[in-house]
């Protein structure tokens, strides 16, 4: 049937389409002179890998360093995000739409405007050019998402198990350890790797707040890049998506919903 | 303890540093944009590093360059999304292949997608090499500037690229929420296929694409690294042209910095009041 066929073409062209870009990265990665016209490199060789693995070219320092930034903004966001989801997912409330739009907004607005003053801020206060200064800045993009998912989350969460808890003599740390956090506890999960993302993948606010001296994995990337080390772009770009990916596969199993909440979460 | 203090000790930290960090950076760039800087004795504020940008042939150029890419990026994706969307609604063999797919693209962070365009369609990139191999053309002059070009055509893909599956995976939890019902009973009463799309599917898809797209509008337009990989020397994007003029080592330069990230920052504004009233729009619609 035409139907069918047509298709099986735009499913094939949307498959191709998104892992077009990481092609040349992949075969870059493991290129040993790759000139124009050659549609396949010269040779092969694993240089660019053993070059990125080796402690002496910092790339595996610069992954320690930016997951390190990642984890720290993931729990801070937590922390906050959580009782805030909670207010917002359990309560009704006077002005509850102004303080949601107030929390979410600094994930629409462009994270320049705030760049700029935040550096003369933490230029104040001694954090600029620091890696606290960046876990800080890091928490405007990262916290609109926790609050979101969180609130969305207790949205389904049933308080009165919690009284039930109490009733019968729980102590509040107790009712919160074995009834709240084991029922918030999956859409936490998800909500922390996504939120883990949002930070490992800033740039711009990497870059102004800390000031070429806390060089993440981006900035080593786009240097690798502009120096025309293509081989060695390619290795560090895979191994700059890897966390990415086995967030996607930690999260297989809850299908449902993982993607509306990437979407929500993860903007564009 | 009442529900009212409750409430006001759970937003309390969340509260804190969404106005301390985030307001506070908003507000700074706010005063330096008006050439507030007590400590170099600029204690009068003016407009007048507003007055400077705008006079300056380079801000409006990159203004509209920026408009331009933002709005096609999503005018396409948006597109191309719907269609994806209701593609991927369907069963058929492969779809957890490339719902994967789809979902794996929105995990990769922009800069890694924008070498990646860089790589595929550079004068010397692998569709130069094809179409070298092919005989269309001689040399990499042959091909076509793609990237880092005037017109900001690298640019536009890898956001047609980066985009599609963000706006695909809204619509789709959109559909699973309205289910085939609606559709059926169009088709049942004698719609067409068309019809029964552009007049019962696409309305109820329209606040869910509208936030979306208002979302990529405003990211693709204050986005500093996508630019910054694949635009050309001239017109620079608004964002390149600002941090630019913020890293000059002339600090006169500072307040126009802080002048286009504030003109920025009032688009996206716009955009946040627009998802708003969608979203409230929405709200009151829904049964």
């Amino acid at each position: 049937m035409r139907r069918d066929r047509l298709r099986r073409l735009a499913v094939l062209a949307l498959a191709l389409w998104m892992v077009l870009p990481i092609l040349p990265l992949a075969v870059w990665s493991v290129a040993h002179g790759w000139r124009f016209p050659d549609v396949s490199p010269q040779d092969w060789s694993l240089r660019a890998w053993s070059f990125a693995l080796s402690g002496r070219s910092g790339i595996l320092q610069s992954f320690a360093l930016t997951s390190f930034i990642a984890l720290a903004t993931t729990l801070l966001s937590a922390l906050i995000g959580v009782p805030a989801g909670r207010a917002l997912g359990l309560y009704r409330f006077r002005g509850k739409g102004l303080v949601t739009l107030f929390l979410l907004a600094p994930a629409v607005l462009p994270g320049i405007a705030v760049a700029f003053g935040l550096h003369g801020v933490f230029l104040r206060l001694g954090l600029a050019g620091t890696v606290t200064g960046v876990i800080l800045a890091h928490l405007v993009p990262v916290l609109p998402y926790m609050t979101l998912v969180m609130a969305a989350v207790f949205s389904r969460f049933d308080p009165d198990l919690e009284a039930q808890a109490r009733t019968l003599g729980a102590t509040p740390w107790q009712t919160f350890r074995r009834v709240t956090l084991p029922a918030i506890l999956p859409g936490l999960m998800t909500a922390m790797l996504f939120a883990f993302l949002v930070s490992w993948s800033q740039y711009l606010i990497t870059l102004a707040i800390g000031g070429g001296r806390v060089q993440t994995l981006p900035l080593l990337l786009f240097s690798f890049a502009s120096a025309g080390r293509n081989d060695i772009t390619g290795a560090v770009g895979l191994l700059y998506i890897l966390p990415g990916l086995l967030v996607l596969i930690l999260t297989a199993r809850q299908v449902t919903g993982r993607g509306a909440a990437m979407a929500e979460g993860l903007r564009p | 303890m009442t529900d009212r203090r409750r409430i006001a000790l759970l937003l309390a930290p969340a509260l804190l540093v969404v106005g301390g960090l985030f307001l506070t950076g908003l507000g700074l760039t706010l005063l330096r944009s008006l050439r507030y800087f007590p400590a170099l004795g600029l204690t009068q504020p003016d407009l007048a590093a507003y007055a400077a940008i705008l006079t300056a042939p380079g801000f409006l150029k990159s203004l509209a360059f920026s408009l331009w890419i933002a709005s096609a990026s999503t005018l396409i994706a948006a597109a191309l999304a719907v269609g994806a969307a209701l593609l991927l609604r369907q069963t058929f063999p492969g779809r957890g292949l490339v719902s994967f797919l789809v979902q794996m693209n929105l995990t990769i962070p922009h800069i890694v997608g924008a070498i990646g365009i860089l790589y595929l369609f550079s004068q010397s990139g692998s569709f130069a090499r094809l179409a070298r191999a092919a005989g269309l053309i001689t040399g990499p002059q042959g091909f076509p500037v793609l990237t880092q070009d005037p017109f900001g055509i690298g640019i536009i893909l890898l956001y047609v690229w980066k985009e599609l599956p963000f706006i695909t995976l809204i619509l789709l939890a959109n559909l699973q929420i309205l289910g085939e019902d609606h559709e059926a009973v169009a088709r049942a009463l004698g719609a067409s296929r068309w019809q029964a799309f552009r007049h019962v599917l696409l309305p109820m898809l329209m606040p869910g694409l509208t936030a979306a797209s208002a979302l990529v509008f405003a990211f693709a337009f204050g986005a500093y690294e996508v630019p910054l990989v694949l635009g050309a020397y001239a017109p620079k994007a608004l964002p390149v042209l600002a941090w630019q003029a913020w890293t000059d080592t002339d600090l006169a330069t500072r307040p126009e910095a802080m002048a286009m990230a504030v003109m920025i920052a009032l688009i996206g504004l716009a955009l946040l009041a627009l998802v708003a009233r969608s979203l409230g729009r929405g709200a009151r619609d829904a049964p």
